[in-house]
């Protein structure tokens, strides 16, 4: 029973057989699969992932989705209330599919002269997917007169979610406005990361005097009351600079607050990875900064850096929809959530136009997502954790 | 404590692979706004101490005693306040490894390795084996492509891990097999040394046995030199040739391994060794029982005098006073203690550590 | 698979002195790759004012087990069968493994009749109030006593526990103690309403050899003073040789062998007591030089090995039989039982004569 000491080095091993076969694909995993793995499990972060991509998506082909150009108007159409869709219709045989919306009746109330519209079924406007509508160049390169959704005849009145004053279909104008506030999101980000990781990463590797300059500034900047500062410097822009570039003012004026959360982020990581054994391991092994930098201390801070930034974009999509109802921000004809809530922004249309809102129900979907979407990443990006 | 002189007129094959001199190293306190420097910690005063080639040479001492730091110098990690590192290249010549600068310890980094305590902080979770046994072999240009694959191959195999992990992750392995892992990676250059951090501290019992023979096997093999840095007396006892002792960054007392134990002459030795538990219960309540009273000292406040004495029970006023120097009293037995001469300190055996009856049946 | 043996019948659990008595208790965690069986059936019984130790190596459930005791298993974990039968003060005895985990019962035993001390105790102490004012609470929650009495019970608490200077380190946060003392502190705390047992989950493996030494003497000698009972968890066997009276080694949620100290020490049976206790570095060992090492490693939980769950790493394995057959609680001695097969058929005292090269062509199946 008692055995040699010695043992064999094949003995010695410390091998369980039960690890050869069976799960083999867990341990030949890098950090990107252990990630997915680890995030397809948050329910609502998957779901909330899949609707920001699709909102994306919107935004790049909003011409294709959008039933109407952004500016087309229709005199003739305003303040019509949402049309619902109908799919089937009645006729001598029964029931047959026929998806379309009712046209409507003006009835002008004779007093107040206050144009009120009924609806009036005996008038149906069919309604298609795919079908031919305005032309327009997607992205300027391609040409072509397919809208996702619309009047299956040109010309038709239908308009799913209403218009607003001056006749424009306010489902068209959401979704472009969605081009431009999820862009302004991530635009801003991107420059905010960009500062925020160059900033950060000089503040994290170098630190002394130069790392106290910067997280000094860091607080100073984050001292300064926001909005104030941010309407102080978009009154700045001047009126007559054409609306792209206001744009790109914006974005960088949000940016300018933004990359500080970032920096810290960057640079609190930093510290903490250079002190870290592998890093010092690696150091020891002969490895020089750069390349220690980038391949053991970036991919370390990559995952966490992509949920920050996530969760970042919320904060700008609200702060460009804040200023641009405010009338400070990106002004008309540019088409954001914020300029559109901004026609909202009287007690008539709320009360005889409440479908003016529905950007504003874009804009809290769309944070929310982001929300969600962040939360499940930043939970996911350490899947080393145990 | 320096001992320079006695290496004169010795043998090349005699000399020390390792010969630290007045080891200092001091960390900056920093506060306020401006991070101006308030103060210094001192993690290690004064060290001194020689590894012979093939020889294990161990750090003692509760948590905060510096064995960490003084191991990290030696790795140079860090880059020590003051103090000689002298090492025995091949190449004939000895070198002060506390003068280099990054671009000169180059070479020397090949042949004195490190293995972590900790198991898992020390493999880059996001790298596979391959590549993290396999770092130095590349960044040293010794091998690349499938020559790096048959050596990192043939690494895994010597440390008892199977050639077929080499694509895997270190999440796949448990503790006592990632410190292998550990190991491959300290021995992909050939090294000569090799500072082991706690190495076997936060494995299980069986498999911090198995780790410690396979170092044991690792040092007949390729007559490498330990520096061996733990807090667990009986894993010291078993692997080292010789044992320093530290208490708050100094080096209290060093000796051979069966002389420290069979005789210390430091009564905070005698404390630690009174402190391990007897792995008997037939030798419960025998032999004495030495507890210290109080706390580690505060290395940025040490006590004026010999750093031990507040706790130690043999202090008398010269203790208060004057700090002892490191003194050789017996042949290749140094020890920080005025009245070494003086006590009559208890051994393992005395204390009744060791087993009467024993358990090999 | 079905065990082939008599089960052990534990007729001492009607004994009076009997204080805990766990019953084949099995605690899994139902985890979304599967479930862990954390602990899965252990027995152990722990007779009033003696020490029990757990021992075993990191997975083999013994902290679950504390922590099914006590009701604190975090989910996903459940007790999914078993009884805890603990036998109040008051005499009666009561199933704690029945109880509502955060019902008003288990709290009243909780602190009142058992308390735990922790591994790490800056994690189980509250930073934000002091040392004195946590301890006049866990007085004031189960005893009937004045503030002012409590604040008097707190202070003579501290200095029970051996903490210097009572009056002051009373209001003392717990980060502002070092370790030692934040261990010393978590024992004031727990013992503050006098508890009739004790759990120990590691109290020592964060601290130093001289600063383990001292809390150990003080767990002892408040154990001689109170005549409390304690169940100390440890994956080391020096400490356990220093306080067990009583001692049960784990290995995969299971109890592998029990029995008192003296002879688990000096007659263990199951092979993973006897290799546990060659691998340690002794004193003497070295002669030998190399330690005795246990071949593998803890197989993940996932991958219970059939039958006897130590096979794969058993010198002793005997094909056919040991990775069939669950083995089953035998006694060996009185107060010494063993799950192993190669006592299967030896009745109480009596050992199988195995020598190691035998062991494969032995036919045990039929």
């Amino acid at each position: 029973m008692t055995r040699a000491p010695a043992q064999s080095q094949a003995e010695n091993s410390a091998l369980p057989a039960a690890e050869i076969g069976g799960e083999t694909r867990i341990v030949v995993a890098n950090q990107w699969q252990l990630i997915w793995w680890k995030f397809r499990k948050h329910r609502l972060a998957m779901a909330a992932g899949v609707f920001t991509i699709l909102l994306y998506a919107v935004a790049v082909f909003a011409e294709f989705f959008a039933p109407y150009s952004a500016g087309a108007y229709s005199a003739a159409h305003t303040f019509i209330p949402p049309q619902s869709i109908q799919l089937l219709q009645r006729t001598e045989n029964g029931w047959r599919f026929y998806p379309h919306v009712y046209g409507f009746k003006v009835q002008v109330d004779p007093e107040s002269y206050k144009r009120t519209y009924v609806l009036d079924e005996a008038i149906t406007y069919p309604v298609g997917l795919f079908v031919r509508g305005e032309s327009y160049k997607l992205w300027g390169l391609f040409a072509t007169d397919r809208h996702l959704v619309g009047a299956a005849q040109f010309g038709d009145p239908v308009y799913l979610l209403g218009t607003d004053r001056l006749g424009r279909d306010v489902l068209s104008r959401t979704i472009y406005g969605t081009r431009v506030s999820m862009s302004v999101g991530l635009v801003g980000v991107g420059l905010s990361l960009l500062l925020g990781i160059i900033l950060g990463g000089i503040s994290g590797f170098y630190g002394g005097m130069i790392d106290n300059l910067i997280q000094r500034s860091i607080e100073i900047l984050r001292s300064l009351p926001t909005i104030p500062l941010w309407m102080g410097l978009s009154a700045a822009i001047p009126l007559t600079w054409p609306p792209v570039r206001v744009y790109f003012a914006i974005t960088v004026l949000l940016s300018l607050i933004g990359w500080t959360a970032l920096a810290r982020e960057v640079r609190g990581r930093f510290l903490s990875l250079k002190t870290e054994d592998f890093v010092i391991a690696a150091r020891l092994d002969g490895v020089r900064e750069l390349p220690i930098i980038l391949r053991h201390m970036a991919p370390s801070m990559t995952s966490h850096i992509i949920a920050s930034v996530t969760l970042a974009i919320p904060g700008m999509i609200l702060a460009e929809t804040a200023l641009s109802f405010l009338g400070i921000g990106l002004r008309p004809p540019v088409v954001s959530w914020g300029v559109l809530l901004q026609e909202a922004q009287n007690v008539r249309s709320i009360a005889t136009a409440p479908w003016l809102l529905f950007p504003g129900l874009a804009v809290v979907s769309s944070v929310l997502a982001l929300n969600f979407l962040g939360d499940g990443l930043r939970d996911a990006a350490d899947p080393y954790q145990t | 404590m320096n001992r320079n002189t006695e290496l004169e007129g010795v043998p090349q094959d005699m000399r020390p692979l390792l010969d630290v001199r007045g080891l200092h190293m001091r960390f900056p306190i920093k506060r306020g706004i401006l991070r101006r420097t308030v103060g210094f910690v001192n993690a290690v005063t004064d060290v001194g101490f020689s590894i012979l080639p093939g020889g294990t040479l161990s750090l003692v001492g509760e948590s905060g005693c510096g064995k960490t730091t003084t191991g990290r110098c030696i790795a140079r990690v860090y880059k020590p306040s003051a103090g000689q590192i002298i090492y025995q290249a091949e190449a004939e010549q000895s070198i002060d490894l506390a003068e280099l600068d990054n671009r000169e310890l180059r070479p020397f980094r090949r042949e004195i390795r490190m293995i972590f305590q900790d198991p898992f902080s020390s493999l880059n979770p996001r790298l596979p084996i391959l590549q993290i046994i396999g770092e130095s072999l590349k960044v040293n240009r010794v091998a690349s492509g499938s020559e790096l694959e048959d050596r990192v191959a043939s690494l895994l195999r010597r440390v008892g891990l199977r050639p077929e992990y080499i694509r895997r992750y270190p999440h796949a392995f448990s503790g006592g097999e990632r410190q292998r892992i550990g190991i491959a990676r300290a021995l992909a250059l050939n090294p000569r040394l090799i500072v082991a951090d706690e190495a076997v501290s936060a494995l299980d019992v069986s498999v911090q046995a198995q780790i410690l023979n396979l170092l044991q096997d690792l040092q007949e093999e390729f007559n490498l030199a330990y520096l061996f840095i733990a807090h667990d007396l009986s894993v010291v006892e078993h692997i080292s040739h010789r044992v320093a002792v530290m208490y708050v960054g100094k080096i209290v007392e060093l000796a051979d391994t069966e002389t420290l134990f069979a005789n210390p002459l430091h009564p905070y030795t005698e404390a630690l060794l009174s402190a391990v538990p007897k792995p008997d219960p037939r030798l419960r309540n025998r032999g004495v029982r030495i507890r210290l009273e109080g706390e580690v000292a505060d290395p940025s406040n040490p006590p004026d005098g010999c750093y031990f004495h507040p706790r130690c029970p043999y202090a008398q006023e010269r203790c208060r006073q004057e700090e002892p120097a490191v003194r050789e009293i017996d042949e290749k037995h140094w020890v920080a203690c005025h009245f070494a001469e003086e006590l009559e300190l208890r051994g393992f055996e005395a204390i009744g550590a060791t087993l009467g009856a024993t358990l090999e049946r | 698979m079905q065990p082939i043996h008599t089960r052990l019948d534990d007729n001492d659990a009607q004994d009076d002195e009997v204080l805990l008595d766990v019953k084949d208790v099995k605690t899994h965690f139902f985890t979304d790759e599967g479930v862990v069986k954390a602990v899965d059936g252990v027995n152990l019984s722990l007779k009033r004012g003696q020490t029990l130790c757990v021992v075993g190596e990191s997975g083999c459930g013994k902290s679950v087990t504390a922590r099914s005791i006590l009701r604190i298993v975090p989910p996903p974990g459940e007790i999914v069968s078993g009884a805890i039968n603990f036998r109040q003060r008051d005499g009666g005895t009561i199933d704690l493994a029945t109880l509502n985990p955060k019902g008003r019962e288990i709290r009243r035993i909780r602190g009142g009749e058992i308390s735990m001390i922790f591994q790490e105790p800056m994690s189980s102490l509250s930073p934000v109030h002091t040392i004195g004012s946590q301890i006049i609470e866990a007085i004031q929650l189960h005893l009937p006593v004045s503030k002012g009495e409590a604040r008097k019970q707190a202070v003579s608490m501290l200095d029970l526990v051996g903490i210097p200077r009572p009056g002051e380190q009373l209001d003392a946060y717990s980060f502002e103690l070092s370790g030692g003392m934040r261990q010393r502190a978590m024992i004031a705390i727990a013992l503050a309403c006098e508890p009739q047992l004790l759990i120990a989950d590691e109290p020592t493996t964060a601290l130093d050899v001289t600063t383990q030494a001292n809390i150990l003497d003080l767990i002892r000698d408040l154990q001689q003073a109170s005549g409390m009972s304690v169940l100390f968890i440890t994956h080391d066997l020096g400490v356990v040789a220093e306080i067990a009276d009583e001692v049960v080694v784990m290995y995969l949620g299971r109890d592998v062998e029990s029995g008192d100290v003296d002879s688990i020490f000096h007659d263990p049976k199951h092979p993973y007591t006897r290799a546990l206790l060659q691998s340690i570095p002794r004193y003497d060992s070295r002669q030998s030089r190399k330690l005795y090492s246990i071949k593998g490693t803890v197989p993940h939980p996932f991958d219970r090995p059939s039958g006897c769950p130590f096979h794969p790493r058993c010198d002793d394995f005997i094909a056919g039989t040991c990775n069939t057959i669950d083995p089953a609680r035998q006694l060996i001695s009185p107060g010494h039982s063993v799950r192993c097969l190669l006592y299967a058929d030896a009745n109480a005292g009596e050992q199988v004569p195995v020598n190691s090269a035998g062991t494969q062509d032995m036919d045990m199946s039929n």
